[in-house]
């Protein structure tokens, strides 16, 4: 995508570390000279939110690690301490627990987009596989750092969660009292759980890496899902362009962010969490977090135990083969009548099975769950599949110039990227 | 490596022979070391010698009523069963319970008025209410699990809801009778 490299370094120094560890020469390819398509809307500018995202999560949650003792007895009342007695712990506590929902939020835009203009169509399939996996750590992540306050929803949803792996038959209870390190959720349970928390987002930064070095051997997709035919015409310098949009965008969220921090940090989460852990008494009504809220009405839907584990973990992995479900050849749905009907009807499911998911499992809701469940395997099952045959997709431009200079003629479309040939260029 | 590249199908090499054996002897290393890495994760010895046997009390228990206690982090109920509590156990059809097992296989002999379970839900592990005066014992007279709607009868068995079992009775044996040793 980004040709041969138009790196040219000016100082000695720059040239002395180009001849021996081109890292600037790498930077300079990768997010300066970078050609992206000049078509990109602000739903393009989520994956650079969600770096950002994570690096806030490492940093809060670092310092956070520092005031924390991961002790039954001590985790509590730690955090309270963090609350109460470290200087801006109140600042880093409520950006951290508010960041881990601000990064899901992200993260569903940045999917749902992927969804809707086909992003995950070849030749792209790797770079959608790894952020499946992303995703996967991600949940892995946030589950256990809810877990390490250990308040009365820390507990029971550890509880809830890690008893999910008894449904297996035969090695179910050997995994789960591995997972405990004993015969309940207890003590070990919290230690590993906060040595994991603290490893996975620095494995998630490793799979960010690769899913960026496969965004950059593709070249990025684009609202029409043209594939770039001329770097020249179709697209435009990552820098400034891309820069500044993406910056512009990352300002906003961070506003939105800063909304929710300042003034409902404690909006998303719990009361139940104040409360200190107790195993005798469980809350009147456990539900997890709000970003796993679909997952968890899917696996009530289904009256048998191991039938809703099963199908719970197959609502992710429906994901992973979706470049091989779709088989329209037509990338974005702006272009796919029928299909774009059923996406919008596909992102109602997602959020009624949400709502579904934080009801108590009983008479009606059980049974909109159990249909709304069938509708979401529909999506991918059915409709995507089938809707690649039959479906008669709208004319598609061109190219992406021409879908954007036919609109809008002599506008910012006099600009032009550096030239260069369309050549893959693996270095990323 | 002029010997390497000469004849692909030629004898096979020491540089081969070295290539298996090291080989060999890597995953075998590597199979034996993860042994030790999984093991830690089982219950240390600290937490199995607090799972040792303890002994409970029956006395305080008035009829109809019933205790909750831990043992090795788990909650158990033991329940002071009335006669109707009893009859409303043994009566039913086996047939229709979703985990068929009659009462008399879930108390000793001789002390049916005793019940002694494990108090997690069988479904995703909560504490079904029931136990203590005024809570909810669901449509079976037994207990009730707010988490996801399973009723349990008088016995603890499951008899509507998501739970795939009755709830499991833990290992016991009566020492005199007023005093259960559970373990």
């Amino acid at each position: 995508m980004s040709g041969p490299s138009s790196y040219v370094p000016k100082l000695g120094i720059a040239k002395w570390l180009d001849a021996r560890l081109p890292l600037p020469r790498l930077m300079y390819d990768s997010f300066v000279a970078y050609p992206v398509p000049r078509n990109l809307n602000y739903f393009w500018t989520f994956g650079g939110i969600l770096m950002l995202m994570l690096v806030s999560q490492i940093l809060t949650g670092v310092i956070l690690a520092m005031h924390y003792t991961p002790h039954a007895t001590l985790a509590f009342t730690s955090v309270e301490g963090i609350m109460r007695d470290v200087e801006y712990g109140w600042l880093m506590r409520y950006m951290h627990a508010n960041g881990a929902s601000m990064f899901f939020i992200a993260v569903y835009i940045h999917i749902f987009r992927g969804l809707y203009y086909g992003s995950y169509k070849a030749p792209r399939e790797v770079l959608w596989i790894l952020g499946v996996i992303i995703f996967l750590l991600m949940m892995a992540t946030a589950f256990m750092g809810y877990v390490l306050p250990w308040g009365q929803m820390s507990f029971w949803g550890a509880t809830v969660i890690t008893n999910l792996f008894s449904a297996f038959p035969i090695v179910g209870e050997t995994i789960v009292t591995f997972l405990w390190g004993g015969y309940s959720v207890d003590n070990p349970t919290l230690t590993r759980f906060f040595s994991l928390h603290f490893l996975l987002p620095f494995m998630i930064f490793g799979v960010v890496i690769l899913h960026v070095w496969a965004l950059h051997v593709t070249g990025q997709n684009n609202p029409t899902g043209v594939e770039v035919k001329a770097v020249a015409k179709d697209t435009i310098p990552f820098t400034p362009y891309a820069t500044i949009k993406d910056a512009f965008a990352l300002v906003l969220f961070f506003a939105f962010f800063a909304y929710f921090l300042f003034f409902i940090p404690n909006y998303l989460g719990h009361a139940d969490n104040y409360i200190p852990a107790n195993p005798a008494v469980t809350p009147a009504h456990i539900v997890p977090e709000w970003y796993f809220l679909p997952f968890y009405a899917i696996l009530r839907a289904v009256p048998d135990k191991l039938g809703g584990v099963l199908l719970m973990f197959a609502a992710i992995a429906v994901l992973v083969v979706l470049p091989w479900l779709d088989t329209s050849k037509v990338r974005s749905m702006s272009y796919r009548p029928l299909a774009r009907q059923c996406f919008w009807a596909f992102a109602v499911t997602c959020v009624m099975l949400g709502w579904l998911g934080s009801r108590p499992a009983e008479g009606i809701y059980v049974t909109l769950s159990q249909l709304f469940t069938a509708l979401y395997f529909a999506y991918f099952l059915i409709a995507l599949p089938l809707l690649g045959l039959f479906e008669t997709p709208k004319k598609l431009p061109g190219s992406i110039a021409e879908s954007v200079l036919g609109k809008m003629k002599g506008g910012s479309g006099a600009v032009v990227g550096a030239a260069a040939p369309a050549e893959p260029n693996t270095k990323g | 490596m002029a010997e390497a590249k000469s004849s692909p199908a030629s004898e096979p090499t020491r540089r081969d022979m070295l290539f298996l054996a090291t080989g060999a002897m890597g995953a075998a290393g590597v199979v034996a070391l993860a042994v030790p890495f999984v093991r830690t994760l089982a219950p240390n010895a600290q937490t199995i010698a607090a799972g040792a046997p303890i002994e409970v009390d029956l006395t305080p228990i008035p009829e109809g009523q019933g205790i909750k206690l831990f043992w090795r982090g788990k909650l158990i109920f033991v329940r002071s069963r009335t006669k109707a509590e009893i009859e409303e156990a043994q009566k039913v059809n086996l047939a229709s319970l979703p985990d068929p097992q009659a009462d008399s296989a879930r108390v000793k002999p001789g002390k049916e008025n005793w019940l002694v379970i494990y108090g997690s839900c069988t479904h995703l592990g909560c504490i079904p209410g029931g136990s203590a005066a005024g809570e909810v014992r669901g449509d079976y007279n037994g207990w009730f699990c707010p988490c996801h709607g399973s009723h349990y009868d008088t016995s603890g068995r499951i008899r509507k809801g998501p739970a795939p079992a009755n709830l499991p009775v833990p290992p016991y044996a009566f020492l005199s009778d007023t005093k259960i040793r559970i373990g």
